[in-house]
């Protein structure tokens, strides 16, 4: 706790020097502990028992409305300004501090537990010579520790010695930056020596100077002192806390930052807090409800002034002034007096309730079971929670492609050999059979090396390779030996292959199925189970795959001396290089690739050559020189795979598919039909991107047409934007239409809004990344979005994370729309915390886009449940609620003001305090609840049906400054009604028995009952959904009040405290008289006559779309017409893949270089440089490229 | 059951509640509700509307000025304030019998008896017999809180220093002039009587206000007020008790009394009557207006046309406001596409 103490002061900005370098000696504790290093105990909580309550308040009362209570508590305070008492502030100020004090308390424990998890877990430390097991809060900068496989890497360390070879250790960084694939850290070879022996670790005393702490996961600066020698230290040495030890038995490293000093610790907490438009809209409503406040104050203070001029002056004799209050004091006072009682039109309970909606609203989403993906056991998560109604507003979704709408899953679904195509499954009559989960799978369970989780449906090819026909045969040894995956035999005979990219991976997998099976690779061969049987290759060469060439080859020597290429690679390319004996495959592999490429599949097509062996010696020498020479090394090179790349049998063609996730389409359907745009955002090369824009429905055949914007140069770009432009209009003018406006607190913000603008016909945008580039400059950028905003569908690919946060700001700043973005990798993360809400596809790989994101759930298709049913009745919801909510505290507050008028505008309230304190956290509180927690209009089933419900949100029309006006004006004339309905109605008037009626009390009893009952039935009004829930909230708030009232004004409660429940009496005394009654009853009726009229004559004469859909729902009485099925029709296009593999340049070079095999030679580690090598550009990964986009575009 | 075994510990729950698919009524203005509601709510409010003005109507009320403000009213001598024990008569005649029991009101104008000061500045405590607060009354009190010698005032507080002390007398003239007996027990709330006001426990009571001082504009102590009935003495005073129900508006009428007697009980016989006032409230100098008020009342309690008109009004609007809704409907009726 001490420890905790102390360093409070450090958190509050206390630090007394600035550390400039760090400097440590290992294993010299007293040495390190003289500069007073933070050790490795962490503390995320905020509080501890003794400040929680001062800080806390503290924090509290930094929020204006809380403040604003605070300072009107003061007022309060003054006994001539007072003119409501002390506890109708306290009591709702003291219940809202005490509600958010004690979640924030809540957190703050649960902080703490976390906390104090961490910090008790135990690592072995080498202290004294010996390895001791230390918890983690102990571990102290300077110490050497040893971490076994699979422990979190307890602080930032130097890798010191690790017990694979070249001091190599692997570690997942999934909790520092979201990516699974595992990366490698060399240690020094000088302290690799070390290895695991414990003296020498315990004699080590070298010294590190390095940077001070900073949060730069990607960076180090320092040196290594042993012996004399300097060794310099980079981030290739660094294990950062947050890490796993994976594949490795141990490692030893020596503790540089400790708990907050870590590079973990240094990233945390600096959220970005996002705020909804509608918050926004609220602070601005609240401060100009404060000047109206100003307003009203200054009338009655005005009123008070002239009152006292010509009344209060001369009435002194029964009323005297006190000493020195003159006319214009005493409207000054009463200025302040009226401030205090018309408070109730910003209410304190305003954001407490707000919070409260959006808290229950985020829990529906959590608790939708339609949002549950069984397969992984992933429900959705509102990780956020105050984001809800904006959900309800969303105009533009911003999504990334693979794992978002792809699953990021490749099969092997068809394929072409020697012009015969296999894996359709055809009926009797030759039709398509539809294949599904039912159809019957190939059964591979002859092949003991099989991937059980490959499916494949058509018998057939089975039957052909099992049948030895050598082409087929020749085909599945294509794919086993012409790639760059890496095999990972765990245990004996259960492979796992990492993929550069899933499609390589899927193909491999094919073949190995179909028994050809890549087993093993060495730099200079390749091990294959063919048929059962081992055969080894011998690998000659690699000719790698890169953007310009489209095709990939190898060359090998079968054990029988032949020597032959096998490439595959774009259609268009190989064809291109066909020997002409090809010519009859070449022609039925086209057909088949085109219904491939039709069915929205990705297609390769491979082929051979067998190679003279004096050709190769020749050919190899040559490629020996080329690829050592200094000179124009990538040109030799090219011209040398082209040389020998000719000539090739074509042996067919694959397909895979690049499985869409479930309901994509139709998702992407709906939510065109709610009008909102759709834009991809992706790092995919285009000829991908087209593929699945076209099998998720994006783009269509029948599209007008589709731009392809793909200049390299500024003016290329520019021109091709400006010709899609006149394409799709024109008639328009050439400059955009931008309207300029001033918004948020005293309008200091300048808003450039563009207009959208009607287009014949529908278009679609591809633009690639390069492109984008340009076209995100500031002079081109309008230019970019007035184009792309005319489009139903706009794809980027070839995208860089950069690029996607630039076009998702570029859509915030000038179309003033709310954004969604959608994504599942950290390549996605910097366009879900640009875009106003950021959605995060959990349970497939890799936290980070879920970590950063507002909302998470398992598939694409939630997305429509998410923003058409939950975003649409949060929106919804709020919208009723603040529309309602404004309503009663003006209704209620305004009433104040008439009566002014008749008391002298001395501030006398019209209700018993007691109501007020009570009226808006009891009376009023739980049925504008219910009606926030459980309205809809329409349900689920409906909103589905009719997505076009969901374009009130985009037009911010259920709450805007309009309809703020409209709800004041309304609760004026409410107002209006119920001051002066009473009036009239008890002037001069007595009771039945000829006794007082018109008196304070009773008249205060009769508005207060008349105000409630009639903001009541306002409610009922608005409520859409009578659930039970909301019934009792309505009766019972009614009951509690009458139960309240007559127990505060009974003559127990009088006698118990005589001075704070003068009432007594009054409730008895009134309350049973007829024309009280009566007068409650036309009061209330007078208040909803006129909104039932308007409202019934307005479904008539302007139904909105809402109307309309609640009328037909009530027709048909919830019979829901059954949605039609959907059929994805079977495009017939020319269109197709060019080549499958996307992404970066293949690691060919690193597969032959046996870096990455083979125990390399000690000096080789000194100059493996991890940022440089083909290892960091291109990691192994199973089936998943994080790293997208890869050239990023040079911008001259 | 599940074909297969998978892991479903996060699966939400399945109830109405947390899937959103709690029963619920779901009404909407349809024009089968609203337009027949209108017809039935416009009909039942001139129903209502009707009963209150003829009730309304039939009650009697006899208003009469006595402010004295015009010089040949007889309280225009009073009016002035200069004469000590001021006495002045006002006559009326009834050409009718004035039905059912009479109440005797005073009414004052233009008085701000709802002024938060005003209504503030008493102390609750007091009144109910707390001794404690009869030698440190509440400081809302001021400037009624102590007096110069810092004797503590009782009852304290502007409300109580400003209690109406005009008295009435009420004469029929018949054979020189009738007393017609005025009764003014029971005029107060039950509960102000019996709960919220209470005198200190003392006999006599006097002892108890040893050491408290009156309010300044009071000719004569509370202790004093009524010294010939125990019940209605000190804070009990009926008159008092009116007084201290602080009215709502700045036009208001206090009851006075009740008409009673043999002859009287029934109701007024029609002949000359004069009203004996003792004019000590003063309120021309602000401008006020005192007035004594008689009526009878009903069911619905004191004359108030506006009840009843207001009902007819809102009623006949819904009337017509639905027929305005009929013919927009068959005009319009509902688009069924959507």
């Amino acid at each position: 706790m001490g420890s905790l103490l102390s360093r409070l002061g450090l958190e509050c900005g206390a630090k007394e020097v600035k550390e400039e370098e760090r400097n440590i000696r290992a294993n010299d504790r007293e040495y390190n502990l003289s500069y007073k290093y933070a050790n490795n105990a962490i503390k995320t909580s905020k509080y501890n028992i003794f400040t929680f309550l001062p800080l806390n308040l503290f924090e509290q009362f930094q929020r204006l409305a809380n403040a604003y209570f605070l300072f009107l508590l003061c007022l309060q305070l003054i006994p001539d300004i007072s003119s409501l008492s002390w506890f109708t502030t306290v009591v709702p100020l003291v219940l809202v501090l005490a509600m958010t004090m004690a979640k924030d308390g809540s957190d703050d424990i649960n902080r703490h537990r976390c906390d104090r998890q961490v910090n008790n877990r135990k690592v072995e430390v080498l202290i004294d010579g010996e390895l001791r097991s230390e918890k983690w809060m102990n571990v102290q900068v300077g110490d050497i520790i040893k971490l076994q496989n699979n422990q979190f890497v307890t602080a930032d360390l130097l890798l010191l010695s690790s017990s694979e070879p070249l001091n190599l250790v692997y570690i997942e960084t999934a909790e520092l930056d979201g990516e699974t694939n595992l990366k490698v850290k060399q240690g020094l070879t000088v302290t690799g020596e070390l290895e695991d022996s414990i003296e020498k670790l315990a004699s080590f005393d070298g010294q590190v100077r390095c940077e001070p702490p900073n949060n730069r996961l990607d960076k180090f600066t320092g040196c290594l002192s042993l012996d004399g020698a300097m060794y310099s230290l980079d981030n290739e040495k660094i294990l950062l806390r947050g890490c796993t030890l994976r594949n490795t038995q141990w490692c030893f490293g020596l503790v540089l930052f400790g708990g907050p000093d870590t590079k973990l610790m240094q990233n945390c907490g600096k959220t970005t807090f996002k705020r909804t438009s509608i918050d926004r809209l609220m602070n601005v409503l609240v401060l100009s409800i404060f000047g109206f406040l100003a307003i009203m104050c200054l009338i009655l203070a005005i009123g008070n002034g002239i009152w006292e001029y010509q009344e209060g002056a001369t009435f002194a004799a029964f009323l005297p002034k006190p000493e020195g209050v003159n006319p214009p004091f005493s409207a000054f006072l009463t200025f302040w007096s009226y401030v205090i009682i018309l408070n109730t039109v910003v209410p304190i309970s305003l954001y407490v309730s707000v919070e409260i909606i959006r808290l229950g609203n985020s829990f529906y989403i959590d608790w939708d079971r339609k949002m549950y993906y069984p397969k992984n056991d992933t429900p959705a998560q509102a990780r956020t929670t105050t984001l809800n109604e904006e959900l309800g507003q969303i105009k533009y979704i911003f999504s990334d492609k693979t794992g978002t709408l792809t699953q990021n899953i490749m099969t092997f679904n068809k394929c072409s050999i020697n012009g015969k195509s296999y894996g359709e499954l055809l009926d009797f009559a030759g039709q398509r059979l539809e294949i599904n989960e039912k159809t019957e799978r190939v059964d591979f369970s002859w092949n003991k090396l099989a991937d059980p989780k490959f499916w494949f449906h058509d018998h057939s090819l089975v039957e052909v390779v099992r049948g030895g026909n050598p082409k087929a045969h020749d085909f599945f040894r294509l794919l086993a030996l012409c790639h760059t995956v890496m095999p990972e035999e765990k245990k004996e005979g259960e492979l796992y292959y990492q993929a550069q990219s899933p499609d390589e991976g899927a193909l491999v997998t094919a073949a190995r199925n179909f028994g050809f099976v890549f087993r093993s690779r060495t730099p200079e061969s390749i091990t294959v189970v063919e048929m059962g049987k081992l055969v080894t290759y011998e690998l000659l060469a690699v000719l790698d795959f890169n953007n310009v060439r489209k095709r990939m080859s190898v060359i090998v020597r079968s054990p029988d001396g032949r020597l032959t290429l096998y490439c595959k690679g774009a259609d268009t390319i190989i064809f291109e290089r066909l020997h002409p004996s090809s010519k009859n495959v070449m022609e039925a592999t086209t057909q088949h690739l085109n219904e491939y490429a039709g069915d929205g599949l990705r297609t390769l097509a491979l082929a051979y050559k067998d190679i003279d062996l004096n050709y190769m010696e020749d050919w190899k020498k040559r490629h020996h020189e080329a690829s050592t020479g200094m000179e124009q090394r990538e040109e030799k090179l090219d011209a040398l795979y082209e040389e020998i790349e000719k000539g090739l049998l074509l042996l067919g063609a694959t397909a895979v598919e690049d499985k869409l996730q479930d309901g994509v389409p139709q998702t992407i359907e709906q939510l065109a039909k709610a009008d909102i745009k759709i834009w991809v955002l992706t790092g995919d090369k285009q000829e991908t991107a087209e593929n699945i824009g076209y099998s998720c429905n994006m783009l269509r055949e029948e599209m007008t047409e589709v731009f392809i914007v793909a200049g390299n140069t500024a003016e290329e770009v520019r021109v091709e934007l400006q010709n899609a432009r006149r394409k799709m209009r024109p008639d328009g003018p050439e400059e955009p239409t931008v309207r300029m406006s001033r918004n948020g607190l005293f309008c200091l913000l300048k808003k450039e809004t563009m207009e959208d603008e009607p287009v014949n016909g529908e278009y679609a945008m591809v633009i690639n990344g390069h492109s984008l580039a340009y076209a995100l400059e500031k002079d081109m950028q309008k230019e970019l979005l007035r184009t792309a905003c005319m489009c139903q569908t706009v794809i980027c690919c070839r995208v860089t994370p950069l690029q996607k946060a630039q076009v998702v700001e570029l859509v915030k700043k000038y179309k003033q729309a709310i954004t969604l973005a959608i994504g599942d990798g950290a390549n996605d993360v910097s366009m879900i915390k640009a875009a106003h809400i950021g959605v995060g596809i959990s349970g497939q790989e890799g936290m980070q886009a879920v970590l950063s994101s507002d909302y998470s759930f398992a598939q694409f298709r939630y997305l429509q449940r998410l923003l058409l049913v939950h975003g649409r009745w949060s929106y919804l919801r709020m919208c009723k609620f603040l529309r309602y909510f404004f309503y009663k505290n003006f209704t209620f507050t305004l009433v104040h003001f008439w009566y002014g008028f008749f008391c002298g505008f001395s501030a006398q309230t019209v209700y018993d305090e007691w109501f007020i304190t009570l009226y808006n956290l009891v009376y009023t509180a739980l049925p504008v609840l219910g009606l926030s927690l459980f309205d809809q209009d329409v349900n689920d089933r409906w909103s589905f049906q009719y997505p076009q419900l969901y374009a009130p949100g985009q037009l911010n029309q259920y709450f805007s400054k309009k309809a703020f006006i409209y709800t004041v004006l309304h609760s004026g004339y409410s107002s209006l009604v119920l001051f002066f309905i009473p009036w009239a109605a008890m002037y001069d008037t007595v009771r039945d028995d000829g006794k007082d009626i018109v008196d304070y009390q009773s008249f205060a009893l009769l508005a207060q009952t008349c105000l409630l009952i009639a903001v009541n039935i306002q409610l009922g009004l608005d409520t859409y959904y009578w659930t039970a829930v909301n019934q009792f909230f309505l009766w019972g708030s009614l009951s509690v009040y009458f139960a309240v009232t007559f127990t505060m004004y009974s003559n127990g409660m009088f006698l118990i405290f005589t001075s704070s429940f003068p009432f007594i009496g009054a409730a008895r005394n009134s309350l049973n008289q007829p024309n009280m009654w009566l007068t409650i009853l036309i009061t209330s009726i007078l208040c909803v006559v006129p909104v039932v009229a308007y409202r019934f004559l307005r479904i008539l004469l302007w139904p909105t779309i809402n109307d309309k859909v609640r009328h037909k729902m009530r027709q048909e009485k919830a019979v829901l017409p059954a949605a039609p099925r959907r059929i994805q029709p079977r495009r017939i296009s020319t269109r197709r893949s060019g080549y499958a593999f996307s992404h970066a340049q293949g690691y060919g070079d690193l597969v032959t270089s046996g870096r990455f095999l083979r125990r390399t030679p000690r000096s080789r580690g000194i100059v493996f440089s991890h940022t440089d090598s083909p290892l960091a550009q291109a990691k192994p990964q199973l089936y998943r490229t994080i790293v997208e986009g890869e050239e990023p575009p040079q911008i001259p | 059951m599940p074909k297969k075994e998978l892991e479903t510990a996060n699966r939400p729950d399945n109830t109405a509640f947390t899937q959103q698919r709690l029963p619920a009524w779901q009404p909407i203005l349809s024009a089968g509700i609203v337009i027949p509601g209108f017809v039935l709510i416009g009909l039942a409010f001139i129903g209502i509307g009707v009963a209150l003005f003829l009730t309304s109507r039939n009650i009697t009320v006899l208003e009469m000025d006595y402010t004295g403000v015009e010089t040949t009213s007889d309280c225009y001598k009073c009016s002035a304030g200069t004469l000590p024990n001021c006495v002045c008569n006002l006559y009326f005649t009834l050409n009718e019998t004035f039905p059912g029991t009479v109440y005797f009101y005073y009414g004052l104008s233009n008085y701000f008896q709802s002024y938060r000061k005003f209504g503030a500045s008493r102390d609750d405590n007091q009144l109910s017999g707390d001794t404690y607060y009869f030698t440190s009354p509440l400081a809302v009190c001021t400037p009624y809180q102590y007096d110069v010698n810092n004797n503590p005032i009782v009852p304290c507080g502007i409300s109580a220093n400003s209690m109406f002390n005009d008295t009435f007398n009420l004469y029929q003239l018949v054979n020189g002039s009738k007393t017609v007996p005025l009764d003014g027990r029971g005029i107060a709330w039950w509960s102000d009587y019996n709960i919220k006001f209470r005198n200190p426990t003392s006999d006599p009571l006097r002892n108890a206000f040893n050491g408290t001082v009156k309010p300044p504009f009071w000719s004569k102590p509370v202790f004093e007020l009524d010294l010939t009935d125990k019940s209605n003495n000190g804070f009990l005073n009926q008159d008092f008790l009116v007084w201290m129900r602080r009215a709502a508006l700045p036009n208001f009428r206090k009851l006075y009394r009740r008409i009673t007697g043999p002859d009287y009980a029934s109701g007024l016989p029609p002949g000359n009557y004069t009203i004996e006032i003792a004019y000590n409230y003063p309120v021309m100098s602000f401008n006020g207006r005192k007035k004594v008020v008689l009526s009878n009342v009903s069911w619905m309690g004191g004359k108030n046309d506006f009840l009843g008109v207001a009902y007819l009004v809102v009623g006949s609007l819904c009337i017509v406001m639905s027929m305005v809704m009929l013919i927009v409907y068959a005009k319009f009726k509902f688009p069924d596409d959507v």
